[in-house]
């Protein structure tokens, strides 16, 4: 069986971002998967897609964007804040006509622009990606020598962006992520548990491809997005 | 009371470790207190180590500075365990 997958432009802050779509447009459930951010997007982004592929066969249409600055986007990373990717996925389900919206990892800090029920994996606080970023840099430092602290790093992301796991983060997206939490859930919203296959990929050291949880996952927003 | 504690924070950070490598749980269930973690295994890099740290805050609600992390805490599986437990005690 083949399954349609194209790219749909959705034009945002003067500039067309990129969202990839997988299976029929015209069936009644529509998920917008919004991805984690940072480098978490690049190691699920594989079994993320393979996800959608199931869900597509099963009748259910799926995109996953591309954040601003982030993976084919031209946009610069250090125009962004948290404020401009929640914009970007509001415009994008817009477009897509999104029904849902399946949110991971720092991804459920930007999913609460659309009025339309979320389903959520291993929500994080923003102060605790930032953390993980401000430790891989300071252990990056450490390797070559140079002693840097998270206090240094603070004072001089004021004057310019740093450089954080291989993205440059500017002040305002710093602030943003020291004080994000998830927002509370909607009534008709819903969190998957880790586990009963779905595994914590994000926390790999390379991007892999997990069947298990790819079938794990296709079956938990099936069954909650048919209710 | 003590000895409940315990096994929770082990089975947490052996969780974690098991969700880092991607071990079966079979595999991570046979590595022991001995087990070579940093050094030992290539994907243990610093970016994993900084991922590790925030998941085992998270989990078991500790805050670790950055002052209590060096070389040998990752030494072997029972160093971490043995740091975890001290954390989740204090």
């Amino acid at each position: 069986m083949t399954i349609e997958a194209h790219h749909l432009t959705v034009h945002y802050a003067e500039r067309d971002e990129q969202c990839l779509c997988i299976g029929n447009t015209a069936t009644t459930r529509r998920i917008l998967f919004v991805p984690p951010l940072f480098g978490e997007m690049n190691r699920v982004r594989r079994t993320w897609v393979q996800t959608m592929r199931l869900l597509a066969a099963r009748g259910v249409a799926c995109a996953l964007p591309d954040l601003p600055g982030c993976n084919e986007s031209t946009a610069p990373i250090t125009d962004q804040s948290l404020n401009s990717w929640r914009e970007a996925i509001t415009k994008c389900a817009d477009v897509f006509g999104a029904t849902h919206i399946f949110s991971v990892r720092g991804g459920c800090l930007i999913d609460d622009g659309p009025d339309i029920p979320v389903m959520r994996l291993a929500p994080i606080n923003g102060a605790s990606l930032l953390k993980a970023m401000v430790r891989a840099r300071i252990a990056g430092d450490k390797e070559v020598g140079l002693i840097t602290s998270s206090a240094h790093l603070a004072a001089s992301v004021r004057q310019a962006p740093v450089q954080l796991a291989g993205h440059r983060i500017n002040a305002q997206l710093w602030q943003d992520l020291s004080d994000a939490v998830p927002s509370i859930l909607r009534d008709d919203s819903s969190e998957v548990a880790l586990g009963d296959g779905i595994s914590a990929l994000w926390l790999r050291a390379e991007p892999q491809y997990d069947a298990a949880t790819a079938h794990a996952l296709a079956n938990a927003i099936d069954g909650w997005s048919a209710l | 009371m003590a000895n409940g504690n315990a096994a929770t924070t082990e089975d947490t950070v052996r969780a974690i470790l098991c969700d880092l490598l991607g071990l079966p749980a079979s595999q991570a269930a046979a590595m022991t207190e001995q087990s070579e973690l940093f050094g030992a295994l290539p994907e243990l890099d610093s970016m994993a180590v900084a991922g590790l740290l925030t998941e085992l805050e998270d989990r078991l609600g500790i805050i670790i500075h950055d002052e209590d992390v060096d070389g040998e805490l990752f030494a072997t599986l029972g160093s971490l365990i043995q740091f975890a437990e001290a954390k989740v005690a204090a």
